[in-house]
């Protein structure tokens, strides 16, 4: 059993991690709570469904169709709905609603509410320890992986990620250091949402498409982010793999309740933050900024 | 400044040009020959027909969640009853000929059960209709029967939700206050307890036969939810009564999107067989999990999902050979009314009906009703729907003392269907079904055309193995 909670909490916690550092990132770098951020994930899934399936272009068109489309949303919304209004984040927040519940109603127009499916980009298994994980899901944990490791360079080794860095420390020093803050804020929204795009594009073969899928996610993502201190990409990626072994772990020792692993996901979450407040790496969030 | 309204100017461009792409081109195969519901259809008429002038209209509700196809299957069957009847010349009361018209609810209720409750009180304030068919979801339909029936005494012919409480211990309890509600499909849910376990015990026999193993393992995979609740406590109490081990019951959420830790328990208690409980979306990915996993473990139960048309290409055909219950099948005459009611449907819409389409009998049976009774007075036509008997595609309608339809030989049965080689065919059970071999050994259910159950040929690979 030991062997089976270590393999599927690593699938499961990739793809959390992929959104929740999307979702930290963009909060870090320009104080945004996006909650589309899981509807842009929802948006990839469609349109990876959309070229895919219905207009039957190759997955190698339409899997970077997707993502950058639903990137040039993520900057278009950035620039019309976000950044007018930016100083007030209360109502950026409440924006950010808006925009997801029409991006549902929308996907809903168009795709009715019936459940899609989209085909694997490479079907099959294999079965190390006895443990069955799918192509498919291997490949989703490879391009989380490299994602996550081309993020980290972005930030660390390049200009716009020393810019993106300096913005999350200090909007103002850094703004009078004659740096556009805002251009900054929308290339960090545009890599936020295309990292929610690149996990859309790679799980929709592996889940049921459907108008309100963007939903579940959104209730873990922000469970993940604040376990792991808002704003740290750290603590996102941990608190990602906390919650998706304790999820695996609930399935694997209870199967009775298993429906019940994202509400003791969730308990689990609120104990640790009644012990430290500010969540996992909170204090070292803000030192960072 | 300048650079950015061009910038913006672009990305609108191009958004238009995507949206503008999606609106124009067909969204897939699957719906193309699928028109979506329109709101208020009254009665088409040809320009070269005759056109027939009708006293008054009979408004009937549909109720459900017409976004998905749970809704789409009841307004489709609903609207196909509509024009026939129609076309037919109307429905004749006392000396008075009226058209059918439907009025579609958008309940939502999937998503939104309180909501739906909102949405079916607005049209019976703003529409008046005269009766109501529908329901999807128990946690809709509960408070919005409690609505239809108790605040504004109109009748509500349930099209979609099983669970028994819907009838019992309301209308055999307080009839003068439930009188208005009955239920035309599907079968309640212990019923459909009894027609799994019977399908079940198909599964069971082609397992002792092909794989050799006397005592078979089962494990319940069912979604979380209350409608199910009776299947999930009754089922173990019964396996031994099969001679099957119950190894555990597991039980994700009814729109879980991945259930590969739940398979993979399953896989490691050494289950031969997975009895499916599921009426939501989680019947996807576990059809496609079960089947691309090669999970060593027949299929068997209830998959709505699995009834549709567009299981098969949702779940990348990974959901062949899942066995599920089903009221109707393209390869099965269950009456001389089933095959034609079918093949015009998916003349009509593209898509097999499921359950939820026999809001069509339902039409009928409202209409012959207010016929019958010659008004469409309430309380007289309740005792005409009470006196039904009626052949239509899923067997013959009688409504029992609860206004349940009635479940049984002779009755409607409900049937097992099976996804073989891309084809969802009846299969299994009932074939030669003896319900009382002891005292009625000559009583044999069987329908025209169902074809015998096979297992998955990987779980025959796997166990030979």
């Amino acid at each position: 059993m030991l062997s089976d909670i270590l393999v599927y909490g690593l699938m499961n916690g990739a793809v959390y991690a992929m959104l929740a550092v999307g979702f930290s990132l963009i909060f870090g770098a320009a104080r945004i709570i996006n909650l589309a951020h899981t509807a842009f994930f929802m948006l990839a899934a469609y349109a990876v469904f959309y070229f895919g399936t219905s207009m039957a272009f190759h997955p190698i068109i339409a899997i970077p169709l997707s993502i950058v489309i639903v990137t040039l949303i993520g900057v278009f919304v950035y620039y019309v709905f976000m950044e007018p209004i930016r100083e007030h984040e209360t109502a950026v927040l409440i924006i950010t609603v808006a925009v997801a519940l029409v991006f549902q109603e929308l996907i809903l127009i168009i795709f009715g509410g019936h459940y899609r499916g989209v085909s694997s980009i490479v079907s099959g298994y294999i079965s190390p320890m006895g443990i069955r994980i799918s192509y498919q899901y291997l490949l989703t944990i490879g391009v989380v992986s490299l994602s996550l490791v081309a993020v980290w360079l972005v930030l660390m080794k390049t200009r716009l990620g020393v810019a993106i860095r300096s913005s999350a420390q200090d909007r103002e020093v850094a703004n009078l250091m004659g740096m556009n803050v805002a251009r900054i804020a929308a290339a960090t929204m545009a890599i936020s949402v295309g990292l929610a795009a690149i996990a859309g594009v790679m799980v929709a073969p592996l889940y049921t498409l459907e108008p309100h899928m963007w939903l579940d996610p959104l209730v873990l993502v922000l469970a993940i982010v604040i376990l792991g201190g808002l704003g740290s990409i750290k603590g996102s990626f941990i608190g990602a793999m906390i919650l998706a072994f304790i999820e695996v772990t609930v399935v694997f020792t209870m199967p009775g309740g298993s429906f019940l692993k994202v509400a003791i996901a969730l308990a689990i979450m609120l104990v640790i933050l009644v012990v430290r407040p500010e969540g996992l790496y909170g204090v070292y969030m803000e030192g960072e900024r | 400044m300048k650079n950015q309204l061009l910038f913006i100017a672009v990305i609108v461009l191009a958004l238009a040009m995507v949206f503008g792409a999606m609106g124009c081109a067909p969204v897939d195969q699957e719906e193309e020959v699928s028109p979506p519901p329109d709101e208020d259809v009254d009665e088409d008429v040809d320009e070269d027909e005759e056109v027939v002038e009708f006293d008054g209209e009979i408004k009937i509700a549909v109720t459900g969640p017409m976004t998905n196809i749970q809704g789409e299957m009841m307004w489709w069957g609903a609207e196909m009853a509509m024009n026939e009847i129609n076309e037919d010349g109307g429905v004749t009361i006392g000396d008075e000929t009226y058209s059918v018209r439907l009025i579609q609810v958008e309940t939502d209720e999937i998503m939104d059960p309180l909501g739906a409750v909102s949405a079916v009180e607005n049209v019976i304030i703003s529409e008046d209709p005269h009766f109501l068919i529908g329901g999807f979801r128990t946690e809709a339909v509960m408070p919005y029967t409690d609505l239809v029936a108790q605040d504004y005494q109109k009748i509500f012919v349930i099209c979609g939700a099983a669970t028994n409480e819907l009838l019992e211990g309301r209308i055999d309890e307080d009839y003068d206050t439930w009188k208005y509600l009955f239920r035309v499909t599907p079968i309640k849910s212990t019923d459909l307890v009894t027609v799994t376990i019977l399908m079940l015990n198909e599964v069971a026999m082609a397992v002792r036969e092909e794989l050799g193993i006397e005592q078979p393992k089962v494990a319940i995979l069912a979604e979380a939810l209350e409608w199910n609740e009776a299947l999930v406590q009754m089922a173990p109490q019964i396996f031994p009564t099969l001679g099957l081990e119950f190894v555990g019951t597991f039980r994700p959420s009814a729109t879980a999107s991945d259930v590969t830790t739940e398979l993979r328990g399953i896989e490691a208690s050494g289950a031969q067989i997975i009895y499916t409980i599921f009426s939501g979306p989680v019947g996807i990915p576990y059809g496609r999990q079960w089947g691309e996993l090669e999970i060593p473990a027949a299929s068997v139960g209830i998959n709505v999902e699995a009834q549709k048309s567009g299981y098969y290409p949702a779940t990348d055909g990974f959901g062949d050979y899942d066995y599920t219950l089903m009221t109707f099948a393209q390869n099965t005459e269950i009456t001389p009314e089933t095959i034609p009611f079918i093949e015009k449907f998916v003349d009509l819409y593209g898509q097999l009906p499921n359950y939820n389409a026999d809001t069509y009998s339902a039409v009928y049976i409202l209409t012959e009703a207010a016929e019958r009774a010659g008004t469409l007075d309430t309380d007289a036509v309740i005792v005409e729907m009470e006196q039904t008997d009626r052949i239509s595609a899923a067997g013959r309608f009688v409504f029992d003392e609860n206004h349940d339809v009635t479940f049984g030989p002779g009755f409607v049965t409900a049937l097992g269907v099976q996804w073989q080689d891309g084809e969802l065919l009846g299969a299994g059970w009932p074939i030669e079904w003896q319900p009382d071999p002891e005292n009625a050994p000559d009583l044999v259910v069987g329908h025209e055309g169902m074809v015998p159950y096979q297992l998955p040929p990987h779980v025959l690979e796997q166990w030979r193995e």
